[in-house]
Order: C-alpha cells, then sequence, then structure tokens
C-alpha cells in the first residue's frame, strides 16, 4: 500500500474513506496465491462426483451402485434413499419473511424440503440421485460412469403457465398443487381507477431464464475431527453462518462444534448466496469416512443444477391520462421457480415492492404466484426480482410515451418523484415487513445527468433523423431504477485491539470479489486514525463472530459500517477509560493521535494502541481504572430500521443492423447514487461488472429449455456469455445524496448495475424500429427477433 | 499404453518432473501435480479462458491439453509472471486500474494479454478488445481490463515509468 | 469433466501413425490442435480407446510453395499462418479466414488440417478451401488420394476422409494478384462460430465478372459452393440487379438447419444479406 496516515484529508474530513485506494487482495490474486476452495489440499482427501439425472422428470425405479462402488480407487457411493435413512432434508425456506411482513401481507407458501439427494422423484435434469467417492475426480467420474439408473418418466412441465394450468402433471405430489407460493399487494382502488382513465392498454412481458454464471463454479470441502466430533467446512459461499446452521441442524451437532468458512471466492452474485443439498452432503460423507471430503463442482454440472434466475410472465395494465401521467398499473405475473424454492417469496416480492420504482402510482394491484416446473431451481441473482420489474415498468413508460407522441424521458419527468418530495412513502411494504420510505435522492436529476452524458436527447434526436435519412436505425433508450439496499435482519462486527495494537475486525458479510479487505480496512483506519496496513479484516468465518447475515441484496457495506461505527464507539470509550487510567487524566482531554491515544494540545503525551491493549488484560498487573471489564473487543450486531434507497439512471444509444438483427450500443451512461462512496473506483468496477451482466441478459445469455425439460443451455458454447469485445465503453457520473439510516449515510451498489440495462436496451432497440412499429417486450432479444420484426410490419412512411 | 507416464519439462524457469496418466489435462497437472495452483478451471471446454498458461511462448488453453503433450515444453504461469518481489507491469497496470475483483479470471487474463501484446505492441482500444476476448470475466464488465492492458502496453514499450499516483 | 482413460500413443512419423491407426481399426483417433475434440473428450462424448497425437511428427508442419500452389502442412497451426507473410501474400482469404477463427490461444494449438478434419459446419477453414477450390492430400492403407474441397465436405462434422487415412498436405492454388476478395460474417460474439458467413473470391474488371467463387460457413451440414450465384456473376456482371439476383440465388441453394441461434429462415435470410455484402467489399477499393 502506498498510503501513509498522514495524507491530506478528502471532503469528508477523513483520510481513506472517499479515496480511490488500491486494493489489498491484489497482492495474492494477481501473483496466482489467491486460495480458492479448488486449491485446498487436506491430507488423504478424497473426491466426491454427483450422479445427475439425465431426465427432467421420473419415478426412480432404482440406483444400482453395486458396479460403482467396486471400480478402482471408490471408497464409498450412496444413493438417495440410503441417505433419506441417514439425514433429513433441507428446511423449506432459507430466507425467511419476518413476522410484520406476514401478517400484513396476503400469501399462501407450500415449500416443500429437498433432500440431500433425490429418491423418489427427479425432478430436473441434472438433480442428484446418487454420490461416490472416490481418490480422484477422475476415478469418482469412471465409477460415476458405471451407476445404473432406472427411472419411469414423467411428462416434464416446463413452463409457469403449464404448472399453474389444471390438471398438470405435479412435481411435488404431497403438495396436491405445482403452487409454490402466491400473494397479492396493492394501494388504492384499481379497479376505479383503470375504468376513469383516459387510455389504458394492457401488455405481456416475458424476462426470460439467465443465471448468474460466476467463472468459479461451487465447490464444498469437509472435514470432521474425531477426536473433538466437530466438522471444519469450507464452501465457495456467501452465507457461512447459514451453511454453520443447516449443517449443524441436519447433522444433529451443536452450532460449537461445526465451524464454516470461505476462501477465496471467485464470484457470487446470489447465486451461492443459499444453502445447497451439496453443503450438506459432503460435510455428512467426512463424518462417515473419517477423511476429508472435497467436491468442486464443473462447469456442465454447475449449468445444470445450481441455480438459475428471473423467468417471469408479467401480465400488465396501465392507466393514463392525456398528459401520460400513470394512473393505475396492475401486474400479474408468474415465477417460473423451477423444482425446488430455497429462497422462498423474497424474489418475486422483491418485483412487487419494487415495480412502481421513481414514480407516484397512486392506485396499484400486484398479484404474483411461483409456480414449481422441472428446471434448475430459480433463486437470487444480483437484482433479485427488480431487473424483471424494472424492465415491465420501463417499457410501459415507453409505450405510453409512444401512444400519446411524447418523449420517453419527458413522460419519466412527469411520473417521478421529485427530489423536494423525498423522504416519499409510496404506501406499500418492503420485504422487511416495514413502510418503504424511499429516504433521499433527486431522481429527475440524474435522468438529467445520464441523458447528459450520451449528449443528450435533442441532439440525439436530430442524428436519428438524419442516419434514417440514410437507411441506419440509431435509438435511445432509458432504464431507470431504484433499488432497496441495506436489508435486514442484522449484521454485526466484531472489533478488537490487538496486542500488536492493530485492529482485529471480523463480520459475518464475506467477499467474492467486491474488495472488503480494502473499504473496511478504510472505514475503520479512520474510525481509529490509524493506516488501513493496520486493520486485520477477517471475514468469511464462524470461528469470528457468532452469528451472520451474509453477503447479499446489496447489505454488506450498509450494514457492516454500521455495525462498524457502534462497536468503534463503544470500545473507543473503552480504550480512552484505560488510556485515561495511564496517562492519570480526564477521558475528556483525549483524542486518537498518531495510531494511539493521547492527551489534547500536549504532544507526547500519549500511549500506543498496543499500550491500551496490554493494559486491558486481565490478571495481575493490570491497567484498568475500577469498573472496567478485561478486554479490548467489542461485538456489535447492527438491526437497521428498514433499507435505504439508491437509484440510478441508465441511458443507451444503439444502432441496429435490421438486415442482419445485431445490435451494437454507441453509448452507455450510467448516472448513479449511492450515498456516501467509500470507494469510488471499487464502486465504478461495482456498476461496470452489474452493468454487463445486465447487458448479457438482454443480449446473449440464456437458458432454454425443450418441451421434454432438456437444457438446452449446457455449456458456455450455448450460454453466451459477454466478452470484452461484446461491452460497450461505460460513462459513469455521479450523484451522492447521503443515506440518513445509518451512520455513514452509504447506499447499497452491489446489484444496480444489473438491474437497469434490459430495459434500456429494449426501449432503445424499440426507439430504432420504431418506424416499424416494433415492440420488444420480452428478453433475450435475439437478432433473429429484429429482423423478423422489421419484415412482419410495414414500414411507418 | 494408460499407465502412467513420466513427464519432464519447464515451467516459469524451472524444471519439473510429475507422472500421470496420459488422461491427466495440463491444467490439472500444473495444479496438482506441479503444485502450481494459480492457474484456474472454469469450464474444461475451452471457452472461459481462466486455464491460460504460455506453451512454448504460446497462450494456450491449458484444458484442452493432456499434460504427457507437455513433455519437453516450457510453459509460464502466473506465478512466473513477477521477479521475485518485483511485478510485471501488466500485474502493476491490473492492480492500479482496478481490473480484478473476484481475481478467479485473472490468471488467464494476464497471460492472454501477455500474448496478445506480444503479437500487437501499440493496440488501439478495439483491438485490446478483441485481443481479450478469449477470456471471459464476469466482475469486472472489462472496462478496467482494459486500461489496465493500455496502460501496461505503454510501460512496456518503454514510453514512460510508472506512475503510481494512488488517488 | 474429466475425459476417460485412452491408450496414448505419440508416433514420430506419418508412417507410424497409419501403423497405429490400422492396428486399432477404427477405435483411435488423431489428436491435432485437440482444440474441438478435447473438449467432446472432456465431457466424454468422445471415448475413443486410443489418441494417436500427431504433434510429434514434425514432417507434417511446413509452408511451400510449388509453383501456383501453397502447400500446406496439416498440423501447420492456424496462429502461425495468420502471421507469415507468404500466406498474406499469396492466400489473403485464408489470413482474412482466421482473424475470425477462434481466438488467439485456441489458434496457438488449432491446426488447419484439425479444423478441414472435424468439418464443422460453421467453421470458417472449410469455408476457405471451397471457395479458392483447393484440395487435400490423404494417405492411408490404399495409399495416397487427392480430395478436392467441392468432393471433401457433404454432411456436418462429417468428410470423406476414410476411418484410417491422415491429411498429409492441404493444398490451396494461389490467388491470383489481381483478384478481389472478402468475408462477411455473422457470429452472435466475435470468435463464435458463424451463424452465417459468406466467402467471396473475384477476378473482374470493373462490373465485369470473369470469374466468381463464392462458398459458405454456418448454412447447411457442411460449407457448400454457391454455384448458383456464381453463375448468375460471371453471366450479368457486378452490377447492382446482378448482385441482387445472385443473392437471391444464394439464399435459395443453402439447406440451413434451425438452432438456438436462429432458424431456417433467417439463416436463409442472412446468406442472402451477406453474400450482397461480401460482394460490394470484395469490389471496393483496399483502404
Amino acid at each position: 500500500m502506498r498510503v501513509s496516515p498522514t495524507s491530506p484529508m478528502t471532503e469528508h474530513g477523513m483520510p481513506y474513506i472517499g479515496r480511490s485506494l488500491l486494493r489489498r487482495e491484489d497482492r495474492r490474486l494477481l501473483t496466482g496465491r489467491g486460495q480458492f476452495i479448488a486449491d485446498l489440499e487436506l491430507p488423504r482427501m478424497l473426491h466426491a462426483a454427483f450422479i445427475r439425472s439425465p431426465l427432467a422428470h421420473a419415478h426412480i425405479r432404482s440406483v444400482d451402485l453395486s458396479q460403482a462402488a467396486a471400480a478402482p480407487g471408490v471408497a464409498m457411493t450412496l444413493s438417495g434413499v440410503e441417505l433419506a435413512r441417514l439425514l433429513p432434508p433441507l428446511p423449506d425456506t432459507q430466507l425467511s419473511l419476518p413476522s410484520k411482513w406476514t401478517s400484513r401481507v396476503e400469501h399462501e407458501f407450500h415449500n416443500p424440503q429437498q433432500p440431500g439427494l433425490a429418491h423418489d422423484k427427479v425432478r430436473h435434469v441434472g438433480e442428484a440421485v446418487a454420490v461416490v467417492v472416490a481418490d480422484s475426480r477422475y476415478a469418482a467420474e469412471d465409477a460415476a460412469e458405471l451407476v445404473r439408473l432406472d427411472l419411469d418418466p414423467l411428462p416434464a412441465v416446463v413452463s409457469g403457465e403449464a404448472a399453474l394450468a389444471a390438471n398438470a402433471p405435479l412435481i411435488h405430489d404431497h403438495l396436491k398443487t405445482n403452487l409454490f407460493g402466491a400473494f397479492s399487494m396493492g394501494k388504492g382502488n384499481v379497479t376505479a381507477a383503470m375504468a376513469g382513465a383516459p387510455h389504458k392498454f394492457q401488455r405481456r412481458f416475458y424476462h426470460h431464464r439467465y443465471a448468474a454464471m460466476p467463472m468459479e463454479c461451487r465447490g464444498v470441502a469437509a472435514i470432521h475431527d474425531s477426536r473433538t466430533d466437530s466438522i471444519t467446512i469450507w464452501s465457495a459461499t456467501q452465507v457461512v453462518h447459514w451453511v454453520r446452521r443447516e449443517v449443524a441442524t441436519i447433522l444433529g451437532m451443536p452450532e460449537a462444534r461445526v465451524r464454516c468458512l470461505a476462501l477465496d471466492v471467485g464470484g457470487g452474485f446470489g447465486l451461492k448466496g443459499h444453502v445447497y443439498p451439496e453443503d450438506l452432503v459432503i460435510p455428512f460423507l467426512a463424518r462417515r469416512l473419517g477423511r476429508p471430503v472435497s467436491w468442486i463442482e464443473d462447469r456442465h454440472e454447475h449449468l445444470q443444477c445450481s441455480a438459475h434466475s428471473r423467468d417471469q410472465l408479467h401480465e400488465v395494465e396501465v392507466g393514463f391520462d392525456d398528459d401520460g401521467k400513470i394512473l393505475a398499473l396492475r401486474d400479474n405475473f408468474i415465477l417460473d421457480c423451477g423444482a425446488w424454492n430455497p429462497i422462498g417469496g423474497g424474489v418475486p416480492y422483491n418485483t412487487a415492492a419494487h415495480l412502481t420504482g421513481p414514480y407516484k402510482i397512486d392506485h396499484l394491484a400486484v398479484s404474483a404466484r411461483t409456480a414449481a416446473t422441472n428446471k434448475v431451481p430459480n433463486t437470487a441473482y444480483r437484482g433479485a426480482g427488480r431487473p424483471e420489474a424494472v424492465f415491465a415498468m420501463e417499457r410501459i413508460t415507453d409505450l405510453v410515451a409512444g401512444s400519446l407522441g411524447l418523449e420517453p424521458a419527458e413522460v419519466r419527468r412527469r411520473n417521478m418523484i421529485r427530489a423536494e418530495e423525498m423522504p416519499y412513502r409510496p404506501g406499500i411494504l418492503y420485504r422487511d415487513g416495514e413502510e418503504i420510505v424511499y429516504d433521499s435522492g433527486d431522481y429527475p436529476g440524474a435522468l438529467q445527468k445520464a441523458l447528459d452524458a450520451i449528449g443528450g436527447v435533442g441532439v440525439f434526436r436530430r442524428r436519428q433523423h438524419e442516419a434514417r435519412q440514410d437507411g441506419r436505425h440509431l435509438g435511445l433508450g432509458i432504464g431507470f431504477y431504484v433499488e432497496g439496499t441495506g436489508v435486514g435482519p442484522f449484521e454485526g462486527a466484531t472489533v478488537r485491539i490487538d496486542g500488536s495494537g492493530k485492529i482485529y475486525v471480523s463480520s459475518g458479510a464475506s467477499s467474492q470479489g467486491q474488495g472488503m479487505e480494502t473499504i473496511f480496512a478504510q472505514i475503520v483506519a479512520d474510525a481509529w486514525q490509524v493506516a488501513p496496513d493496520d486493520v486485520i479484516i477477517s471475514f468469511a468465518d464462524t470461528a469470528g463472530i457468532a452469528s451472520g447475515s451474509g453477503t447479499f441484496a446489496s447489505r454488506s457495506t450498509v450494514n457492516v459500517s454500521a455495525a462498524l461505527h457502534h462497536a468503534n464507539e463503544r470500545l473507543r470509550q473503552k480504550a480512552f477509560a484505560i488510556a485515561a487510567n495511564l496517562l492519570e487524566c480526564a477521558a475528556a482531554d483525549l483524542e486518537l493521535r498518531d495510531g494511539g491515544i493521547g492527551i489534547v494540545g500536549v504532544p507526547g503525551a500519549g500511549v500506543s494502541l498496543a499500550r491500551v491493549a496490554h493494559a486491558a488484560r486481565p490478571g495481575w498487573d493490570h491497567a484498568r481504572p475500577q469498573g472496567i471489564d478485561a478486554g479490548l473487543e467489542e461485538t456489535y450486531y447492527w438491526e437497521p430500521p428498514t433499507v435505504t434507497w439508491s437509484y440510478a439512471a441508465h441511458a443507451a444509444i444503439v444502432e441496429v443492423d435490421r438486415e442482419v438483427g445485431s445490435v451494437k450500443i454507441d453509448k452507455y451512461a450510467i448516472a448513479h447514487d449511492c450515498g456516501l462512496v467509500v470507494n469510488p473506483l471499487l464502486v465504478e468496477g461495482q456498476i461496470a461488472g452489474g452493468t454487463a451482466q445486465g447487458l448479457g441478459g438482454v443480449l446473449l445469455e440464456n437458458i432454454a429449455y425443450d418441451a421434454d425439460g432438456q437444457l438446452l443451455a449446457g455449456s458456455l458454447a450455448d450460454y453466451l456469455v459477454p466478452t470484452a469485445g461484446d461491452m460497450p465503453e461505460m460513462v459513469m457520473v455521479h450523484q451522492h445524496t447521503p443515506s440518513p439510516l445509518n451512520p455513514l449515510g452509504v447506499k447499497g451498489v452491489g446489484e444496480g448495475g444489473a438491474v437497469a440495462p434490459p430495459a434500456a436496451i429494449a426501449n432503445a432497440i424499440a426507439d430504432a424500429l420504431a418506424p416499424f412499429g416494433a415492440e420488444f417486450n420480452a428478453t433475450p432479444i435475439k437478432p433473429e427477433q429484429i429482423v423478423t420484426a422489421v419484415h412482419s410490419a410495414p414500414p411507418a412512411t | 499404453m494408460s499407465e502412467v507416464r513420466e513427464i519432464r519439462l519447464t515451467v516459469n524457469g524451472k524444471s519439473y518432473q510429475g507422472r500421470c496418466e496420459p488422461r491427466k489435462l495440463l491444467v490439472d497437472f500444473v495444479r496438482e501435480d506441479l503444485g502450481l495452483t494459480g492457474t484456474h478451471i472454469g469450464c474444461e471446454h475451452g471457452i472461459c479462458g481462466a486455464c491460460t498458461i504460455l506453451f512454448n511462448g504460446e497462450a494456450a488453453r491449458s484444458c484442452l491439453m493432456f499434460a504427457v503433450q507437455a513433455e519437453g515444453a516450457e510453459l509460464l504461469t502466473v506465478e512466473g509472471l513477477a521477479k521475485g518481489d518485483e511485478w510485471h507491469p501488466l500485474q502493476q497496470a491490473f492492480h492500479e486500474h482496478h481490473a480484478l475483483q473476484c481475481g478467479y479470471c485473472t490468471p488467464g487474463m494476464l497471460i492472454a494479454a501477455l500474448d496478445f501484446l506480444a503479437t500487437n505492441p501499440s493496440p488501439t482500444e478495439d483491438e485490446i478488445r478483441e485481443g481479450i476476448s478469449s477470456v471471459l470475466c464476469r466482475c469486472t464488465g472489462y472496462v478496467n481490463i482494459v486500461k489496465a492492458v493500455a496502460a501496461a502496453a505503454e510501460v512496456m514499450r518503454g514510453a514512460r515509468q510508472p506512475n503510481l499516483a494512488n488517488d | 469433466m474429466k475425459p476417460a482413460k485412452f491408450e496414448y500413443h505419440a508416433p514420430t512419423s506419418v508412417g507410424e501413425a497409419l501403423a497405429i491407426l490400422e492396428r486399432y481399426d477404427g477405435e483411435a483417433r488423431l489428436l491435432a490442435g485437440g482444440q474441438s475434440l478435447v473438449p467432446m473428450m472432456n465431457f466424454r462424448l468422445a471415448q475413443p480407446r486410443a489418441i494417436v497425437d500427431l504433434n510429434r511428427i514434425p514432417e507434417l508442419a511446413f509452408i511451400e510453395e510449388e509453383g501456383e500452389v501453397v502447400r500446406i502442412g496439416p498440423m501447420t497451426r492456424q496462429r502461425r499462418l495468420e502471421f507469415e507473410p507468404r500466406i498474406a501474400a499469396k492466400l489473403p482469404l485464408l489470413r482474412e479466414a482466421l482473424r475470425w477463427v477462434g481466438h488467439l490461444p485456441t489458434r496457438s494449438r488449432g491446426t488447419i488440417g484439425g479444423s478441414i478434419a472435424h468439418a464443422d459446419p460453421s467453421a470458417e477453414i472449410p469455408m476457405v478451401l471451397q471457395t479458392v477450390e483447393g484440395e487435400i492430400v490423404a494417405r492411408g492403407p490404399q495409399g495416397e488420394r487427392r480430395i478436392p474441397a467441392r468432393d471433401l465436405f457433404h454432411a456436418a462434422l462429417t468428410t470423406s476422409l476414410a476411418p484410417l487415412e491422415i491429411i498429409t498436405e492441404v493444398r490451396f492454388p494461389a490467388m491470383p494478384p489481381q483478384s478481389a476478395h472478402a468475408i462477411e460474417e455473422f457470429a452472435r460474439r466475435k470468435g463464435d462460430f458463424a451463424i452465417a458467413a459468406v466467402a467471396v473470391m473475384l477476378t473482374h474488371d470493373g462490373e465485369r465478372c470473369a470469374k466468381a467463387r463464392l462458398a459458405t460457413a454456418g448454412v447447411g451440414p457442411a460449407s457448400i459452393r454457391l454455384s448458383d450465384a456464381e453463375a448468375v456473376l460471371e453471366q450479368h456482371g457486378l452490377g447492382e440487379a446482378a448482385i441482387a439476383e445472385a443473392a437471391d440465388k444464394a439464399a435459395a441453394q443453402v439447406d440451413p438447419v434451425s438452432d438456438l441461434n436462429g432458424s431456417v429462415e433467417y439463416r436463409r435470410h442472412l446468406t442472402g444479406v451477406l453474400t450482397r455484402r461480401a460482394i460490394l467489399k470484395a469490389m471496393a477499393p483496399a483502404t
């Protein structure tokens, strides 16, 4: 690190917060010294391979493991039937909704519990039915090929609509329904408002199935220590405390005897944000075998058995007036959840809660149904229900504009909540059960900034007109979202002054590339007036802190910084009391300085933090004053009152080649507000990465299934992750309206980038092809659809 | 014929020796038998580029080669980029421009960029984008990787000294 | 995804390789660049009993000029061809095609013979071989024979090579110095296999066209010559109407399949569009 404690202050009056410090984690990651789950080597470690169903829906008649068990190098085989006798299944909903929500929102949930291995039926291609453990992955795969599966095929259900139709084959027979859940919410009187609206129309919007596709797949390793009857699990997970909790519960062990760590994790994006069957099976096998067991997911498995996302079909009706003011909105949507529902109602409720976004819409009715189908489970992926909401709402806004001959940006302005109206209460609940309050922000300001960044609407319209004369099709599209960030229930931080004088920090948060070792060092360094190098960040380990939620939902900077604030404050008070005792003065006469504590106005009269830590110890010759307990450590659990609201405007200019259907992104701008920015360089990195995923989602990425439930995207040759050549330059401009809901004033930024691009691009393409009257209300937008849309509509001229 | 073979090769300037089945992939051999875990596996079907190494001076996907094919070969992996504590200009530029987040694609990206710049030392931005398209990154959106490769190229052309401004 | 076990041979001469192939009587596969074979083996979609690694046979990698023919060894790396001045001079269409073939790291290992023998319907190198009317030399138990491009590619991932034959040479007629050429390709991402591609080589004087050669990739089970389009250009020249007619003929002549990336109709449509664009690009003055 090249920053010294005496560097100049930022505008926040702090040396480190607000500065683009380079990352500490780079040192190991750039030199090949990172440690990812696949790099972990334990003595006498065995390797697991799962046998996975080739069919989408079938009864399991038998699983013959006899040949596999006899194969070279095999230590053990296990079928679902055998495992079901030994282990209970996973809990039915890992992401629970609080009673404040369940008591106030009309809903029903029917969630089955997924066993570690399927034993009665297979419910999606790729679902695991057995496991082989051998001395190498190669040997395990050889043995897996010898497993004889006898499956009795059943008809496959491959869409939410089909799943909910009468007489649809049941995925989970005991539920007697394919409805995993449903809820409805809203405000005002939509029926009356719609009836009275001067204009209305209906549309279907489909946001297709795509996935997080981190570059590192999943992986779990475990070791059982027979001396203490304890288990250590390493998992490429975002939620170490959840894993520990579920493993302890299912193996019937105290949590104190189960430890879970995440090492370097190669991207999560929500996909690694819940507990999987493999997180339970691998520790179970390690305990049973008395040897460490590792399972490293390969890409083929990853596509067919980790998690997918999005896949929502919306039927929307909108009522509006002659000025484009939206009066009423009705949205009935179906989420195609796949065969299991580990996340429960969180994602579809996010969709509902974020639907009206930055707009004042007084009459709203949303009803959502989550359907079981024979596909991979649908869980949270960067945006977690928001991209689907924004796609529908932003397309509606453009369609309203088009129907009245107004500029889309103008219709947005007419409907937007203005800065002077903040804080604003839309009149609906968030998924934490609290009433939504948009706490701060300037939505029209951000919209204007984004439009200015792409050169302005007027200038663009002239360019567009000239290009049309030349037979070229340019289009401008906007995507605007608001995002509730920093959701509860809690996150904690432990701060301890180490005997060396360094400051040790642990938390329930964990990093999959967000740079937490750097940003939290910045925050703690400012709190204690030390250098970031004097802060030890030790996350992603259940041994570091008793309780943790984990990293997902754009929540870690918000919640951990708040927990740190309070822990630091308490610890500071204690440290000052001890320092005052050492310096024989009053605590009120002290200040933090020079990496220690000193008497105000008396240079040289001070003690180092190491000295204070030493003085705080229990035992003989300690130097604590009366009434101060031993130790110099504080743990604080921050329970946020509710979420705090980030937002951004994305604006895209595209050129559409209507003969081949290709889309080139000419300019892409993002005007973003996440409150106080701890590290601008890292924040921009998050926005860029999220935006790339959103652009990939709308134009390239596609998890397609055929009518038999066979996965058509079986490799990265079919699932098209954007490359550098596919991505545009991104212009970013910032607004900063600090959050009033946490001490630092931060808002979350992790997910936002991925939320708006599908809407912005669909709107841009529709704008480019406006002369053809083409609408683009479904994703992905493939070249062929563009060509078809152009050919099937008569030109407007 | 499918039994274990001896393999002798040079990696990052050092001689190594190992034994494995012919079917063992070069990337697994490098990671497991040679203990060089910096090279990562992302797909095992030659698309993601995380496994990119230099094979006799040219970037190649090590998940698409068998270890036995490396008998007598010279490899460069990410562990061989720095000279002791002195980072390669690409590593330095990636650090300064925040061109990595999770770090999983980074070893492959560095090697692919290295080889690309060897074939095109003064690339335009578009050429850089195309040149690094052989490696997928899911975290960065490539924005900063492109900047880093351009900056490293300049240093490698000897045009200026590395700039260590940190703000 | 780890490959299944196999017996491994690394012969050092063509004769040795042929003998091994014969011994396995169809159960051995040749390993050239590995960029197509090894992914299939890693997925266990291909589980050959034996692998015959051609990478230790130096006599199979060469670039030579013999009069008006450029002779290239099958194991010559695509990368080497990409940077070889003689290829840029004598086979500029091949050089242009190589820019579309995968990425630099795949071209480091991928070979010209491997691409031809693998005969992916979307591959660019077979399309070039068709366009310039090249041929391969193959050697097998029956001896040596030549197979011209138009007799080589008939079905997806299949050539008319016999199971125990090895390509020993790829022969390209040098392109006439005054020939105009272009490739138009449409892929979802650069470096991906072509959804549709058309290669054009013209010998022309203004709008008079003495010779037109056009071939495809991605729009049928194998690369074909667009002979109907060629006839239109040679008979009617390179005016706007003739080019439009040639494009229509091209679209009608191909036999595409549907997949995730495009339907039959769309690929047919692309063929017409890319044919027109490729002809115009070939005619444009070099910048």
